[in-house]
């Protein structure tokens, strides 16, 4: 196998904007206010910037096509600027161009962005759009909801569990999430709710309610990295670097062929396997302090756990009902929210997500700061349970 | 000999309970009242002349693909397009051999469907082969009209040939005449119509019973001898009134099933015979007509085969698995005649790429799969690569018809945030029997009996109504077993 990504690159620096409806902001000034955090963060100036890279997942709706949303927005000093889109995954996308161009060699400190301007469409949840020309005419008419609710089904199918014990879980996910957000000024959900709420929600796509679905926000996040020498000849010390960086896309056997069934999502477990090795993990559950995963619903979240290995299959119900992955549990999950509380503007996502675990690995995550985390694993989910891209980045501290 | 060789229907689950529509109505119109009885067929919001035409076929001739009659005509009055060959499509989602397959749309008459089957019986009768007549009608009506308490939705299906005959043709006589019971004006969706009294005394003891006489004076057939007589009419009391003066047995009037299922139009005089035929007796003399500008007349004689060929269903078994719908709003909404909020999902741009759908119609009309000649694995929809991670061979999948194939839910959802006309969507994974699984959409889903493991079948179905451009797409849709 190849060396892998191991501590060859270093955050420099990472910042992310208040996300929630931010009806006042325009792209720009979600980009601009990530952006002032974390280049500040750095101790770096802007024309120290050599490459950038812009994840936005819906351009339509945003700001149309192409990389100069970002590099007019921040008056970037006319470097190469790439726009990527990769669903949800699209910010730790960023992310991983950001940081292989710094291992290559071919620039020394390159900038990852993601945004996502998601609350100019008039209505709740994400916005309606086309999934191509020939797909429209036969994918059924769904919703994202819709889509990850054939995990439940699937799950229910596989391991027995009663509807009523699914959905108690899955409440207990949200409610975890909800009393991690009320700890983060910058979640875009600041209040706790009770299991009871959960479960008396209005159904949006059976089994999931309406606390079971993530938060539809405005938002941006990013970092800036770098090579350990230069991070040290710039006066950093207690460097946070990039421990495994994986990504794998579906190809379609999960929907066509016959060897899935619908209780777990078979890309999260490849690109788990891949991040471990690449990280030097071998057990996960004792290894990994944290993670923040792609809870765009609670079941996700749910079934996560397993395809993360973390917990055993069929096992996850009870794990969550034993609050493993609580603030106080064994490996805490969305200590800042997750997607469900923070918010999810799909291309700031996966970047908050790794700016979490900067804090967290820094110290300097405030009233929801871990004890001595060693290792934060970051997990991103787009597309459906049977046709997906999944991300998977470990990071910690460098050099341990 | 040239004759009915198979015969089948198809009526919409759905059956709007025809109080509710007194309870809504009765207010402006008592007169609505008295009809208030019974229930009457209705197209859920994705069915059309179109899909239950397909069914109707697949009731009469079966759902094997590559069957190649001479001939499928279609009549409606109620087509979806004034420009696009309605029964092509239907071919194309039944999978029939289409080439050197006559196809026409035959239409702007309540009688469009009896003069079909006549071309249809001469095709057959000059040795072409078997042809086959579909009649399908979805019929819009206006609030609070005495049309809404009578027309139903609902087709049939009529095939005829010279071999495998159930009932002979013994002979036929149409009277052409421009007499106005009502029409419908290009771009209407609604009948206007003239007073029943007139229409009855002229039209049917007129003009039909006068075509009926030259029907049996040309076949040398003494009224009495009829022993079942078809007058498709949404007058109660008219086929006794007719038949009386004609000297017909009252025993040989065929129920318009008005309580039931409602006019349904031109398709009314096929679904008729559809359901007398279940009930004819070798030797029986069968006299079908068809009004509308005139008058179509047919008299069949059923053979001895009368009891050998039956429908998958028919208009019985169709009968017998109806719905109660008891929504009046529900109805409307279906039928698109309220100016309703479907709200910003709904907004949607649905333009249909015309060059892709083309490119896609194995998969979008005719639901054709893959199957892999290298290690027989069946694959939704077909691909350059088989999707086997064991085989993977390129440019090996053979067409694989998928329509007649039944599968299990292996997963699922009731979906209340996507738009739909129905809501909740039901959507998910389906695992067909021999191979083969897609994600797909679900209809006529009845929630307290449906899961994980409900088996299904897959139906032609509207997919989706683009009303800016007045285009609608078709595709499959799994429905649970009844």
């Amino acid at each position: 196998m190849a060396r892998g990504i191991k501590d060859k690159v270093v955050i420099l620096g990472a910042g992310c904007s208040k996300f929630g409806e931010r009806w006042e902001c325009e792209p720009a000034d979600l980009m601009a206010e990530a952006f002032e955090e974390c280049i500040a963060d750095a101790g770096i100036e802007k024309n120290q910037i050599e490459a950038a890279w812009q994840a936005t997942g819906i351009d339509q709706f945003s700001v149309g096509p192409g990389a100069m949303p970002l590099s007019m927005a921040l008056r970037l000093p006319y470097i190469p600027v790439t726009r990527l889109e990769n669903y949800c995954a699209s910010g730790t996308e960023a992310f991983r161009a950001a940081t292989y161009a710094v291992a290559s060699g071919a620039c020394d400190i390159a900038l990852a962005m993601g945004f996502e301007k998601l609350k100019d469409t008039g209505y709740g949840g994400l916005p309606q759009r086309s999934r191509g020309v020939s797909n429209d005419m036969y994918y059924p008419n769904l919703s994202a909801p819709g889509m990850f609710a054939q995990l439940a089904a699937g799950y229910r199918a596989k391991y027995g569990t009663s509807k009523e014990d699914l959905k108690r879980a899955m409440a207990h996910v949200s409610v975890k999430s909800h009393a991690n957000g009320l700890k983060n000024p910058k979640a875009h959900l600041q209040r706790a709710i009770t299991e009871e709420q959960v479960l008396n929600a209005p159904m949006i796509a059976e089994p999931i309610g309406l606390y079971d679905c993530c938060g539809v926000s405005d938002g941006a996040a990013c970092a800036i990295v770098t090579t350990p020498e230069m991070a040290k000849s710039l006066g950093k010390k207690d460097l946070i670097s990039v421990k495994a960086l994986q990504l794998c896309a579906s190809n379609g056997e999960e929907g066509g062929f016959d060897n899935w069934d619908g209780s777990y999502v078979a890309t999260t477990r490849i690109a788990a396997k891949r991040a471990y090795e690449e990280a030097g993990v071998t057990k996960p559950r004792k290894e990994i302090s944290m993670t923040e995963v792609h809870d765009c619903f609670s079941v996700t979240e749910m079934v996560t756990m397993e395809d993360l290995f973390l917990s055993e299959d069929g096992g996850s119900v009870k794990d969550v009902l034993d609050g493993v992955y609580d603030a106080d549990g064994e490996v805490p999950c969305q200590i800042d929210g997750g997607l469900k509380c923070f918010g999810h503007p799909i291309g700031a996502s996966g970047l908050r997500m790794l700016y979490e675990m900067y804090l967290q690995l820094g110290g300097r995550a405030g009233d929801r700061q871990l004890s001595d985390p060693k290792l934060g694993l970051t997990h991103n989910l787009g597309g459906f349970p049977h046709q997906n891209v999944v991300s998977v980045a470990i990071i910690g501290q460098y050099g341990v | 000999m040239v004759g009915i060789t198979a015969y089948g229907a198809y009526l919409p689950r759905l059956r709007l309970q025809k109080k509710v529509i007194a309870d809504a109505n009765g207010w402006f119109d008592s007169g609505l009242v008295g009809l208030g009885k019974g229930e009457k067929t209705m197209c859920n919001w994705d069915e059309d002349a179109i899909t239950m035409a397909t069914e109707a076929y697949a009731d009469c001739m079966g759902r094997e693909s590559g069957q190649a009659p001479a001939a499928l005509f279609l009549a409606s009055t109620s087509l979806p397009f004034a420009d696009r060959q309605h029964s092509v499509i239907v071919a194309e989602a039944l999978n029939l051999e289409t080439a050197d397959l006559r196809t026409m749309d035959v239409t702007s008459s309540q009688r469009a469907a009896t003069s079909a089957l006549l071309s249809a019986l001469d095709i057959a009768a000059a040795g072409n082969g078997e042809a086959v007549v579909v009649a399908a009608e979805h019929r819009l009506t206006k609030c609070a009209s005495r049309e809404e308490m009578l027309f139903g939705d609902g087709a049939a299906a009529i095939s005829v040939g010279t071999e495998g005959v159930v009932a002979e043709l013994v002979t036929s006589f149409t009277q052409a005449t421009d007499m106005i019971d009502h029409y419908r004006a290009e771009g209407e969706h609604f009948d206007y119509g003239w007073e029943e009294r007139w229409v009855r005394d002229v039209g049917y003891m007129g003009i039909l019973r006068r075509a009926v006489e030259g029907l049996l004076s040309k076949a040398g057939v003494d009224a009495a001898d009829i022993k079942h007589f078809i007058l498709p009419t949404d007058q109660g009391r008219v086929p006794a009134m007719v038949a009386k003066r004609l000297g017909i047995a009252d025993t040989a009037i065929a129920d318009n099933l008005l309580q039931s299922v409602g006019n349904t139009g031109a398709a009314q005089p096929l679904l008729l015979l559809a359901h007398r035929l279940e009930q004819a007796e070798p030797g029986d003399l069968i006299l079908l007509t068809g009004f509308g500008q005139g008058c179509d007349t047919l008299l069949f004689r059923a053979t001895k085969a009368i009891n050998s060929k039956k429908p998958l269903m028919g208009v019985s078994g169709h009968m017998a698995r109806g719905v109660a719908e008891e929504n009046y709003n529900k109805y409307q909404s279906f039928n698109n005649l309220l100016d309703k909020e479907l709200g910003k999902r709904a907004d949607t741009d649905k333009t249909a790429f015309l060059s892709a759908m083309y490119r896609n119609r194995g998969l979008v009309n005719s639901f054709i799969g893959g199957k892999c000649s290298a290690c027989d694995t069946v694959q939704m929809p077909k691909h350059n690569y088989c999707v086997n991670p064991e085989c993977g061979a390129f440019k090996t999948q053979e067409d694989h018809p998928m329509s007649g194939v039944t599968g299990h839910v292996a997963t699922w959802t009731a979906d209340r945030l996507t738009f739909d006309f129905n809501p909740p969507a039901y959507f998910g994974l389906v695992k067909f029997d021999g191979g083969g699984r897609i994600m797909m959409d679900m209809t006529e889903v009845d929630p307290d009996t449906f899961d994980i493991g409900t088996e299904v079948s897959v139906h032609f179905r509207i997919k989706q109504i683009d009303s800016q451009r007045g285009f609608r797409k078709y595709f499959w849709k799994a429905v649970p077993a009844a």
